[in-house]
């Protein structure tokens, strides 16, 4: 028989006969690896599941023209082609122009209101939503200014495109609340502007939300800079920077409890074979009465360590995927994905635990006397 | 030839001179009987011949090695290669069967051989009795499996501490029937027994009291029965 097969079948035997304190053991790693396996599943996933809550705050990307001209539906319609098909969320054009209401100048912007609806979800709108042509949305500075009130009719005054004067009256559908810029507004459909104003296709901005990265949305914003012609791209940094600033500490605090847990884990590994060793005191001096050397000894109780290691990670994947998934239903409502990098990285991370954790109790297992085993004490 | 001998050795814990200026020869086949009462320094004397403790004062020489100056490292390797143990306790592996004690010794020693070891226990009787956990064997199968674990590498020396001690008089007489065979065989052999009856198969007698050898007696049966 080769020394090998002796030395496995020495230390699957110890395990699976004498159970006991080992079982502790083992149920340590077990947790600590479920622990691991499942908060670094959610780590990974964590941006994926809260972009779509992220999206709550807001467009995360603009498209603006960068030549001398506004942008038209072919560009649009161009830029588009670049957004995540499933994660984008909305895309919002904005034409704005000067009017006046009772000889106060103020902004107007003739837009897609299902669109502004999906990229602006925060704006607060008492009353309605425009649902026909005629109707408005106005800021609620607007309203105050010129005492308008939901189902007021108003009239806008000033000079189209041609410079030609005009004027068209209005119905106030609601009064939008945003705590921003927007309250100074008053918002319309793209038509009936463009109606207006007597031409169309003069897009100011075009506001996208799309539930992405940081990166991924720079690396969208780079593309469509590049390939769609005079128009420009980039991030809305109060946006992505405050999703990027409440990720990074989300996922701290997951790192921070999966090392606690890991720490808690190696420090029962360690007791536990720390009682092991004290308990199979006799045993071990018989070994070494036997003529084993410490080398053999160390080898002995680290492979019993590291095989309880190797068993514990790979139910620690397991369960920690399981635990990763109930925890995603439940929390986010989505199932996750398995990474399947996590099976090495935990069974190496339980077996350096439990390898670390074996190391002050193997040390003392070859400080005991073989003396002992004559004098049965 | 002298396969052991022991020059002025003595062990003293603390205020304890558990061994005092022991001298002691034994030959190449010997079987030698350790007896005395309880504290007299019995088991401290296997300890030092067994390479597992080291006198405070002395020499010992074992198969022409001179094991008081050795380091620890070297006392495993000779324990390894020259002593085989007998315990009063039997100290097998509670996790092994009858037949993987064995090839533990084995393990240590050399290459772990399944076939010899079962020949081993078949030598002890115990054939039969192979795949038994310590747990399912009767005291003195045990101590017949701690036999044939002791004998497997072919030990230039026995030491049997206390072997009956835990035995019934059948199983006594058993053990006693190996050891004699043993001897026959030509093995070398120290028991230290509380028994006289036990004491009485071997061929010399010593006694020890207070740490010091009080008595040597040569024995009629000299272990030929
Ligand atoms: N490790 C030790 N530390 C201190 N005293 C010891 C130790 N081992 C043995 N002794 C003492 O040495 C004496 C001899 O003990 P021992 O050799 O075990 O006697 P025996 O085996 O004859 O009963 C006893 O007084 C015992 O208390
Ligand atoms: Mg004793």
């Amino acid at each position: 028989m080769k020394k090998r097969t002796m030395y496995f079948r020495m230390v699957t035997s110890s395990l699976v006969r004498r159970r006991s304190r080992m079982v502790i053991a083992l149920l340590a790693i077990v947790i600590g690896a479920t622990i691991l396996s499942g908060l670094v599943t959610i780590y990974y996933d964590i941006p994926r599941q809260m972009g779509q809550e992220f999206r709550a705050y807001g467009a995360n990307l603009i498209i603006i023209p960068s030549g001398s001209e506004r942008l038209n539906d072919g560009q649009i319609d161009a830029a588009a082609e670049f957004l995540p098909d499933g994660d984008t969320v909305g895309v919002t054009p904005y034409r704005y122009e000067t009017i006046k209401i009772n000889e106060q100048p103020f902004m107007i912007a003739g837009t897609d209101l299902a669109e502004a609806r999906k990229t602006s979800p925060y704006w607060f709108v008492a009353g309605e939503w425009p649902r026909a042509g005629g109707e408005a949305l106005i800021g609620q500075e607007v309203a105050e200014r010129i005492r308008l009130a939901e189902g007021s009719g108003f009239t806008v005054t000033g000079t189209d495109s041609k410079g030609e004067s005009i004027s068209r009256d209005f119905t106030v559908s609601g009064i939008v609340q945003t705590g921003g810029t927007e309250e100074a507004f008053v918002f319309t459909s793209r038509e009936d502007l463009d109606e207006l104003m007597g031409d169309s296709g003069r897009i100011d901005v075009v506001e996208c939300s799309v539930s992405a990265s940081g990166t991924e949305l720079e690396e969208i914003a780079a593309r469509i800079e590049a390939n769609v012609a005079d128009a420009s791209s980039r991030l809305v940094k109060r946006v992505t920077q405050s999703e990027g600033a409440v990720l990074t500490k989300l996922q701290s605090l997951i790192w921070l409890v999966t090392i606690i847990v890991l720490l808690l884990t190696m420090i029962c590994v360690a007791t536990t074979m720390m009682a092991v060793v004290t308990e199979r005191r006799k045993e071990i001096g018989l070994k070494k009465a036997l003529g084993a050397a410490d080398r053999s000894i160390v080898n002995e109780f680290l492979g019993e360590g590291l095989l309880l290691g190797v068993l514990g990670g790979v139910l620690g994947v397991a369960l920690g995927f399981a635990f990763a998934q109930t925890i995603s239903m439940h929390v986010f409502v989505r199932s996750i994905s398995f990474q399947p990098a996590l099976i090495p990285v935990t069974l190496a991370v339980s077996v350096l635990i439990t390898g670390l954790a074996c190391l002050i109790p193997v040390r003392r297992a070859t400080e005991v006397d073989p003396a002992i085993v004559l004098r049965g004490e | 030839m002298n396969l052991l001998e022991l020059n002025d050795i003595s062990k003293i814990y603390g205020n304890v001179k558990a061994l005092n200026r022991i001298d002691l020869t034994v030959e190449q086949g010997e079987w030698l009987a350790i007896m005395g009462p309880s504290g007299s320094g019995k088991t401290t004397m296997m300890n030092i011949i067994g390479c597992m403790d080291k006198p405070t004062s002395g020499t010992v020489l074992l198969d022409g090695i001179n094991i008081s100056t050795e380091n620890s490292k070297s006392l495993t390797a000779i324990r390894r290669d020259k002593i085989g143990l007998i315990f009063q306790q039997f100290h097998l592996i509670n996790y092994l069967t009858a037949v993987e004690n064995v090839m533990v010794a084995q393990y240590y020693h050399s290459m772990p051989s399944e076939k010899e070891a079962l020949e081993a226990l078949e030598r002890v009787g115990l054939l039969g009795r192979a795949k038994h956990l310590p747990s399912q064997l009767s005291g003195g199968e045990q101590q017949r499996v701690c036999i044939a674990r002791a004998l497997i590498n072919y030990p230039r020396l026995i030491l049997a501490d206390e072997p009956t001690g835990n035995l019934d008089e059948l199983n006594e007489n058993i053990v006693l029937d190996i050891f004699k065979q043993l001897h026959r065989d030509g093995s070398t052999i120290i028991v230290v027994t509380h028994d006289p009856e036990v004491a009485e198969d071997a061929q010399r007698t010593v006694v020890l009291e207070h740490g010091l050898i009080t008595k040597i007696k040569e024995n009629e049966r000299r272990g030929l029965s």
